[in-house]
């Protein structure tokens, strides 16, 4: 299916999301769209999906001007849309929730038997290897999303809209998840990609589209040009794709880790007789496919978790910290960059002057006058003007709430914050998640840099670029255990991602 | 700006309750003009109306503030009932028990223990939640159950007076009397029982307001509120500000009683909270959880309520319980338009935010349409 986008222009308030676009995807061919966020991407594709309609500009399909002025009237024409966060009945089986919305048979009766047995037949033409008698809580991210497209393909989908779609899933679910849109293709299924991440644009695009803020910039062949390139499109300037950095000059060990294990709620171990070190003035990166217990370990040593989940040596500074509370353990120097940064890191409707104390809040020069109670206003707005400033926080304005923030600057700020302690040992989790080309380069340079001033950094990231770039040493972690300690310069993502999975070197 | 903003929207549902009230009262067959003007003139009048419009008012401004510092801090509260029942009746027992001290020892005596017995009975749930997870909700509608059992047993079988027919207990001491505002306004006559109590409650208005937005502690409790795991990860203990909160909601509750017994019956009657627990959540709701809003929401519920009294007795066909409808009207109103905001927020917001932020604000909207939904 050939779908093109004319002059599509959409307005929210004073924002222009979208000002005359003008994109043609052909007939059975992938295509990414790429960007950073806010760039238009998912406003444009929405726009074709019939979630919002344009304000002005036309869609065609197959040559043909059509009216989208709901999902229901793109999925009569053959669009589909998977969603970054999955829209899934988790309690329901696979073809529940595949028929939900278009349920066979009459207004008495439900067939599912002959649903179940034509997903299982589109199943097996896509080798998606979907159950579709499973219940959908109890399948992996990776299923889930095979599910979404199964969705898409059985209310016979042409053209599917795939919205970040491997932002949830481990290197080695994103290698199968390509075979299958590479399959799609082959049957003739046109794809459509949004994604920021260019390493994917190359390995699986045969065109792409750059936008920035809310117009095109660049329609390219993807053979045709190269990261650098998409890059400085994307960002409209050159962009440093590699992390620069002198060899680590590693001091005194900072953090002592001694066959810590932490049991989950569940019983379970989450960690498992777990030993390292962190030296002062090096990056310690841990690699692993998400949920080996990177979290866990993270949360143990901020003093996160209950005691007795936790049991091992953790020694900071020479000193056993296991019974320090958060509060105590960040007084005595250690600064935690949260994975998630909405649920732990931020008080979304708190101001940023607000946000940027937390944690010191309680202490000087937070407080002042009636013996350290009161919040001492103006020290505030100063200590918050100056993490705006050094980590160039946009807009650089304090009294907003962090809930105004895109995703980068929310990170920014965060960082900012912890960074100010100032640490002498940084806990950073998943650094650069979701945030845009340009401030993810300015945050590996502020981690370099407080390095470089004699910090420990132990650094947690789901992107295997990032820790190689970054780390002076790389533990991976698998199924709770460290699977090896490796060398981030000579070795191969390969070589991780078979220590990540269990397998041996 | 932003205050302004604030204010619009109760305002729009006050009038929503107003035009659909009026409503009904033409279709019952009556003059809603009528019916207002006796419901709003008798609130307004001189001293009378004034003085016991406010006399009302107090204590929807301790309960709903008691309800405003719970949702603060996350928790809901629909205990404040039980809770001004328990303090009312302790300082009552206190004014009993000591009646013979002097005044300057004796009110302040009376207040602690209405100030504690409240924050006692608000933190059992407070407890039972930090310590194991069981919902404040559900625990503090069961003590409401327990509190009006229990001071209405104590009445009953140990502080009635001999040969009282009514459930009370005996006077209490003349020291822990507070003064009516008769006897420093003129004009006012001191049979109206407005007293120092309706300045306590606007002192304790301005305490929270402060508590909240310029003390760490403050902080602490509205970062729990907001964000509980964020608070953790800041260093602050959740379970210590559940308890915290729910013992301060509780006090505020609590104060009701130096209203009821030091200023007004100088006894523990008992029954005679007219729901002011749960009307207290519905002054929250309409004053934003803000204490200056909960002074507003306040006297507005109490206008209504003084205003039900000639509306029963000078129309023709309308009751009362225009009062009730018009106050459940305004609730629905004011819950209608959360509903309205949140579903709004995504469009509205998308535009004010700037560039950066247009396309997640979007998808935020679409998610709160489709729960709608």
């Amino acid at each position: 299916m050939k779908l093109e986008l004319r002059g599509i222009t959409k307005r929210f308030g004073a924002v222009l999301a979208n000002d005359h676009l003008d994109i043609t995807i052909p007939s059975g061919t992938i295509h990414a769209i790429v960007g950073e966020n806010g760039a238009g991407k998912s406003t444009a594709m929405r726009i074709a999906y019939g979630f919002y309609t344009a304000d002005s500009g036309e869609i065609l399909v197959n040559g043909q001007a059509r009216d989208i002025r709901a999902p229901r009237d793109a999925i009569a024409l053959g669009i589909g849309m998977v969603h970054q966060h999955f829209m899934l009945v988790r309690p329901m089986t696979v073809t529940e929730n595949i028929v939900l919305g278009a349920e066979p048979g009459s207004a008495w009766s439900l067939d599912l038997r002959k649903a179940a047995a034509s997903i299982r037949a589109l199943s097996e033409e896509f080798k998606l290897a979907v159950d579709p008698d499973a219940v959908v809580e109890d399948l992996s991210v990776g299923q889930q999303q095979r599910v979404e497209l199964l969705k898409a393909l059985y209310r016979r989908a042409e053209l599917l809209i795939l919205d970040e779609p491997t932002a949830v899933l481990t290197p080695q679910e994103v290698e199968e998840f390509f075979a299958i849109l590479r399959r799609m293709r082959g049957q003739g299924k046109t794809v459509i990609i949004i994604t920021h991440k260019l390493s994917e644009v190359l390995a699986i695009s045969d065109d792409v589209t750059v936008m920035r803020d809310g117009r095109v910039v660049g329609n390219l062949r993807t053979s045709e040009t190269n990261a650098a390139e998409l890059a400085r499109l994307m960002v409209g300037r050159d962009v440093l794709l590699r992390v620069e950095k002198r060899p680590a000059k590693a001091g005194a060990t900072v953090l002592s880790v001694r066959g810590l294990s932490i049991a989950g709620r569940d019983g379970g171990r989450r960690l498992d007789n777990v030993s390292f070190g962190v030296c002062a003035g090096e990056i310690v990166g841990v690699a692993g496919v998400e949920g080996n217990g990177q979290t866990e370990l993270i949360e143990a040593l901020a003093g996160l978790l209950p005691e007795s989940q936790v049991s091992g040596a953790i020694s900071f500074g020479g000193r056993d910290i296991r019974q320090l509370s958060a509060r105590r353990r960040r007084e005595a120097g250690i600064a935690h960059v949260p994975e998630d940064r909405h649920r732990r890191g931020l008080l979304l409707e708190f101001s940023l002057s607000e946000n940027v104390i937390l944690g010191v809040h309680y202490r000087a020069p937070a407080v002042s006058g009636l013996g350290s109670v009161l919040l001492d206003e103006p020290a505030i707005q100063r200590r918050a003007e100056l993490v705006i400033r050094e980590f160039d926080v946009r807009p650089p304005n304090a009294s907003l709430p962090a809930r105004a923030l895109s995703g980068g600057n929310q990170q920014k700020l965060i960082i900012g914050r912890e960074f100010e302690l100032p640490p002498a040992l940084l806990l950073i989790s998943q650094p650069t998640r979701g945030v845009d080309i340009g401030a993810i380069e300015f945050i590996h340079r502020k981690i370099v840099a407080l390095r470089d001033a004699g910090c420990a950094v132990l650094l947690v990231s789901a992107e295997l670029e990032e820790v190689t770039a970054l780390a002076d040493r790389l533990l991976v972690l698998h199924n709770g255990r460290v699977a090896g300690e490796v060398d981030p310069v000579r070795a191969t993502h390969e070589q991780i991602g078979l220590l990540m999975t269990g397998g041996h070197l | 700006m932003k205050v302004l903003r604030d204010l619009f929207f109760p305002l729009i549902a006050v009038a929503c309750a107003f035009l659909v009230g009026a409503l009904i009262v033409l279709l019952v067959g009556d003059s809603p003009v009528e019916t207002y003007r006796l419901l709003l003139g008798s609130a307004f009048s001189w001293p009378d109306g004034i003085g016991y419009t406010l006399f009302f008012a107090t204590p929807l401004i301790f309960t709903g503030l008691a309800v405003a510092v719970a949702l603060r801090g996350g928790l809901l509260n629909i205990g404040a009932e039980g809770q001004l029942y328990v303090a009312a009746f302790a300082t009552a027992w206190t004014g009993i028990t000591f009646a013979n001290l002097p005044a300057v020892l004796l009110v302040p005596l009376c207040c602690i223990a209405g100030l504690g017995g409240g924050a006692m009975w608000a933190a059992i749930p407070g407890i039972l939640k930090a310590r194991f997870g069981s919902h404040e909700v559900i625990n503090t509608i069961m003590l409401n159950f327990v509190a009006v059992a229990l001071v209405g047993y104590l009445t009953q079988y140990h502080y009635r007076m001999p040969g009282d027919p009514i459930m009370e207990t005996g006077l209490i001491g003349a020291g822990a009397h507070i003064p009516r505002l008769g006897a420093f306004i003129p004009g006012l006559p001191a049979r109206i029982p407005l007293n120092a109590a309706f300045l306590l409650a606007l002192l304790s208005c301005w305490l929270v307001y402060v508590l909240l937005w310029k003390t760490k502690w403050g902080y602490e409790i509205r970062a729990t509120g907001q964000n509980p795991a964020a608070a953790e990860y800041g260093g602050v203990s959740i379970r210590k500000e559940v308890v915290l909160t729910m013992a301060i909601s509780g006090a505020l509750a609590g104060m009701v009683g130096i209203n009821e017994v030091l200023g007004y019956r100088y006894r523990y009657y008992d029954g005679f909270s007219d729901n002011y627990g749960f009307t207290g959540i519905a002054v929250a709701l309409l004053g934003r959880n803000h204490p200056f809003g909960v002074i507003v929401a306040a006297l507005l519920f109490a206008v209504l309520q003084r205003g039900g009294v000639p509306v029963d007795a000078f129309t023709q066909l309308v009751s009362k319980d225009i009062v009730l409808i018009l106050q459940a009207l305004v609730i629905l109103f004011v819950a209608a338009e959360a509903a309205f905001r949140k579903g709004g927020r995504g469009k509205g917001e998308g535009g004010s935010r700037g560039k950066g932020e247009g396309e997640r604000g979007k998808g935020e909207g679409e998610r709160g349409k489709s729960g709608k939904i």
